[in-house]
């Protein structure tokens, strides 16, 4: 009755996109994972890195176009903005400043200090070592205790995980 | 041994869900808390209790177990120490000892 789940569970995360929306998913799902006592591991690749990387972690932004879901939503959740529309200058910048308003609203914290509460849970995060030899990023560009690994490591570490490509 | 004896006797009348959640929130008392604590294997400390108080509180003003973000946001209890208080799922075994429903926020 007071056990934990029959085995240990565990999810590994790829993190793959350096968008606000983009952002959120996986370490909301890490962090749930970590509530629940399932043990959880976020690989991040390519954009993702930016979640981690410690001059861009505060400056996540949303992108205005090339999402035909892209709506006023709540304020005005009928009007879709047309591509055209998100290409105008400020688009971007009003945009994440609509979704930070929001997500400050359910009491979610931002992405920097989203990450911080995400490791102090327990959850273990990586750098894609390619995609850092890509970018020019060091260990030391990375938030703290964010460590580099290769993609094989990750896949390896993941047996009998539960892999999740956000 | 004695301690055992004592923590078995607390629960018998308690009903919990599959889950082991206890049914009736308000049946709840510091003692089936402490006897709670002891089958999941947490011996309790006055860190334990900030973080229980602070639940049941919250249960009474809002209606529901409070998430993780709250707790550690109001209750003086950091992030890393509550997942070190109650190891295995915080949210979940901290509502379970404080006799509360499972938290339903994703935070």
């Amino acid at each position: 009755m007071f056990e934990n789940g029959n085995k240990p569970r565990k999810l590994s995360i790829i993190a793959s996109k350096g968008s606000l929306d983009m952002a959120y998913p996986p370490l909301i799902l890490a962090n749930a994972a970590r509530m629940s006592g399932i043990d959880a591991d976020i690989f991040f690749t390519f954009w993702g890195l930016d979640i981690i990387t410690k001059k861009k972690m505060n400056k996540i932004n949303m992108a205005s176009i090339g999402n035909p879901a892209f709506s006023m939503a709540p304020y005005a959740p009928w009007f879709k903005i047309p591509t055209w529309m998100g290409a105008l200058p400020g688009m971007s910048a009003l945009s994440t400043w609509m979704m930070n308003r929001e997500i400050a609203k359910l009491d979610f914290p931002p992405v920097a200090e989203f990450i911080e509460m995400v490791s102090d849970a327990g959850a273990c995060l990586y750098g894609c070592k390619m995609s850092m030899d890509m970018m020019g990023l060091t260990k030391e560009d990375l938030f703290e205790p964010a460590e580099i690994l290769g993609a094989m490591e990750f896949l390896e570490m993941s047996e009998g995980a539960q892999v999740l490509f956000v | 041994m004695t301690d055992q004896i004592f923590a078995t006797n607390s629960l018998d009348n308690v009903v919990f869900n599959e889950e082991g959640f206890m049914d009736d929130a308000s049946a709840w008392t510091p003692e089936i808390g402490e006897a709670i604590a002891q089958t999941l294997g947490i011996q309790l400390t006055d860190r334990h209790w900030v973080v229980i108080n602070f639940a049941r509180n919250e249960f009474e003003t809002n209606g529901e177990a409070p998430t993780i973000r709250r707790i550690t946001k109001n209750s003086g209890v950091e992030t890393k120490e509550l997942y070190a208080l109650f190891p295995g799922g915080a949210a979940k075994i901290a509502a379970k000892i404080s006799g509360l429903p499972k938290p339903t926020g994703c935070i």
